[in-house]
């Protein structure tokens, strides 16, 4: 009977493992194996790949990128996530606010794209400037800009793409995080005569740093998936290449080349890993220290 | 709500925040209603308000025309719009706003041309008179501000967005409707049936929460290639883009699912258990139930997330027209149409509207499912 019962369980899992092991286990072996191998898959080459990675130009560029995505994207977003959360906490149309903060969240990143181009569109003067930053910076007197490429910031304009759909995300956890706070302490401190800043800042902030934690950690792990924003808006033109949009380029261009390929998935991997285990510890640390 | 002096700050500076949020989304909107010479030369923001446009007509030729009183005389309609005015008009493009609406000019040798507010013009001269092709006038017209579907019509019918939406409907209904069953059946395995090894695969299944799909897809890939090839299919089709987003998709639905499973209580399991329910029975008629507002969450998070995918669409359907997704039309447009934004701007709220509408009336659904993983 018991034994029979212990048989079922498996029977209940199989359909899911299989997917699972099928398409996300073995790909991911897989993917280090071609990484030492050639753009085929069927001839070792050894570390070949990895010093390719290590010296061609162009994936630096992507490198260094990713990284400034990785570094950029995810405390800003947490940060505004922040501020939104408790600032909606506050007024009776918070839901309203919080609503349309999360709308980013159902729009896809080549739509996001699409809108944020739009913001940024340029016309050479003295053509009226039909997008909003350029018509905002000629009204205060200044020269319009092709903002997507001027090299080196045009990074930060297509991180503001990805930041204006996580804040939402990180609003929406780190708000029901607040709710959930005991009420006791904040009465407490503005009975002390605290400020409501204050009271934000130095009582109910650093109750939920578990929440913020797990909240980086989770923009962290979307950040790979700028791939969309930047193959949409600049194609990695004027220096603003990612990771994961090199990686699409070898897998497709001439053919494909699936050593390469797979080398930047795995760089991509290990760009993340740390950062993940990192942000993990903290939070435990803090889990540890808070209670 | 709690008390503060200076409250007006707190809904000053969230107003700002909610401003900056929306006015991007707001602008692509508007834009997309516009008339697309409009569009190229004011901002959206002027949508609202009337515009001064400069425009150019020719009358048609004299000869031949209307006699009235022993004069030709050519009657129309300078503007399309009863709602637009002219303010001036002028018959030579150095002094295009030569004389006010309303007047009557005098062009030389009895030819008379009068131009209303309205825009109705009548030219009139003696017998014979000519003017090779026609009497240009032009005429400086205050318009007023004119929206129109024309431009959703055009990406929908003619732009192949009509197409893309049934074919991203037909990617993203049973990429969320397999794994939400497939994981329903796993978490119940892992939530209520003991086994040698469970907390090993529950790690191994939150650990793949944090893999980057990107890391998969060159082996499937090649082995979607490798199988159309000794099977003799073709490798890009819409049963293995489902499989694909069912698998990438398995790990968090299974974690939401069995958290919500093992927060179930006890008793209701065990009693069913002892009144002789089977497994199957209880999971159907007790735990699944129990468990809808979690599988909701997960499936309008993954219906989103399918309906919006790129990178999974690109890899397996590719890029070809009868196949192509939604977001893979618009990545197209971007780089075909780059300029033309009464086409981007319609294309992309036919890409968007379904997901909108999911994500503004089921939100209540999907916030509850996945806050109460993360908050307790």
């Amino acid at each position: 009977m018991r034994r029979a019962g212990r048989w079922r369980a498996w029977l209940y899992l199989a359909p899911g493992l299989l997917m699972i092991g099928l398409y996300l286990v073995y790909p991911l072996f897989q993917t280090v194996f071609l990484s030492f191998h050639d753009r085929s898959g069927a001839q070792f080459v050894g570390t070949a790949n990895y010093r390719w990675l290590l010296s061609d130009p162009a994936v630096r560029g992507a490198v260094r990128n990713s990284l400034l995505w990785l570094l950029v994207v995810p405390p800003i977003s947490t940060c505004l996530g922040l501020v939104a959360a408790g600032l909606s906490d506050r007024v009776a149309w918070g839901r309203l606010a919080r609503a349309l903060i999360f709308m980013p969240m159902a729009i896809s990143f080549v739509g996001a794209a699409v809108i944020w181009r739009f913001v940024y569109e340029y016309r050479p003067l003295p053509e009226a400037q039909i997008g909003l930053l350029n018509a905002l910076v000629t009204a205060a007197g200044l020269a319009p800009q092709a903002w997507i490429s001027l090299p080196f910031w045009n990074n930060l304009f297509l991180m503001l793409v990805l930041i204006w759909i996580q804040t939402g995300f990180a609003m929406v956890f780190l708000h029901a995080a607040l709710r959930a706070l005991p009420q006791d302490t904040i009465e407490a401190a503005i009975l002390d005569g605290a400020r409501p800043f204050q009271v934000f800042w130095r009582i109910e902030v650093p109750q939920i740093r578990g929440t913020i934690a797990v909240v980086w950690t989770a923009i962290i792990l979307s950040v790979p998936k700028v791939f969309d924003i930047v193959l949409s808006m600049t194609n990695g033109q004027w220096n603003s290449d990612v990771l994961a949009n090199q990686m699409f380029d070898w897998m497709f261009q001439g053919g494909g080349d699936s050593g390469r390929g797979a080398t930047i998935a795995v760089a991509l991997m290990v760009l993340v890993v740390p950062l993940m285990i990192w942000t993990a510890l903290r939070a435990r640390r803090h889990d540890g220290a808070g209670r | 709500m709690r008390k503060a002096p200076h409250r007006w700050i707190i809904h000053l500076t969230l107003a700002l925040f909610v401003g900056l949020w929306t006015l991007p989304t707001a602008g692509l909107f508007i834009t997309a209603l516009r008339d697309p010479d409009q569009i190229a030369v004011s901002g959206w923001w002027t949508a609202l308000s009337p515009s001064l446009q400069r425009q150019m007509i020719r009358t048609p030729d004299p000869v031949g025309a209307m006699q009235a009183g022993g004069l030709v005389v050519i009657e129309g309609a300078l503007l399309s719009s009863p709602r637009d005015r002219v303010q001036a008009f002028g018959v030579t493009s150095i002094a295009p706003d030569a004389y006010a609406a309303g007047q009557v000019a005098d062009l030389g040798q009895g030819v008379r041309l009068q131009v209303g507010v309205d825009g109705q013009y009548r030219l009139s001269g003696p017998d014979g008179f000519t003017a090779a092709r026609g009497q240009r006038i032009f005429f400086t017209a205050l318009r007023a501000p004119s929206l129109t579907l024309a431009n959703y019509q055009k990406v929908i019918f003619a732009g192949g967005m009509g197409r893309s939406f049934l074919n991203s409907l037909a990617v993203a209904v049973p990429s969320t409707l397999i794994p939400c069953g497939l994981a329903a059946y796993a978490a119940y395995g892992l939530s209520w049936m003991r086994f040698a090894g469970s907390g090993l695969v529950l790690a191994l299944v939150v650990g793949l929460l944090a893999v980057p799909l990107q890391l998969a897809l060159i082996p499937l890939l090649r082995l979607y290639n490798d199988a159309g090839q000794a099977f003799g299919f073709d490798p890009k089709t819409y049963v293995g883009i489902w499989l694909a987003h069912t698998g990438f998709g398995l790990p968090l639905a299974i974690c939401l699912l069995r958290n919500a499973m093992a927060d179930l209580p006890r008793e209701i399991v065990e009693s069913a258990r002892l009144d002789g329910a089977g497994d199957h029975q209880i999971f159907l008629r007790i735990v699944l139930p129990l468990c809808s507002p979690a599988l909701a969450s997960f499936a309008i998070f993954q219906f989103l997330w399918t309906w919006n995918d790129l990178l999974v669409a690109l890899v397996f359907l590719g890029p070809q027209d009868d196949t192509l997704v939604l977001t893979g039309r618009l990545l197209n447009l971007m780089g075909s149409r780059g300029g033309e934004w009464h086409i981007l701007a319609a294309s992309a709220f036919v890409a968007m509207i379904l997901p909108l509408v999911v994500f503004f009336t089921l939100q209540k659904y999907l916030l509850r499912g996945l806050l109460a993983g993360s908050v307790r």
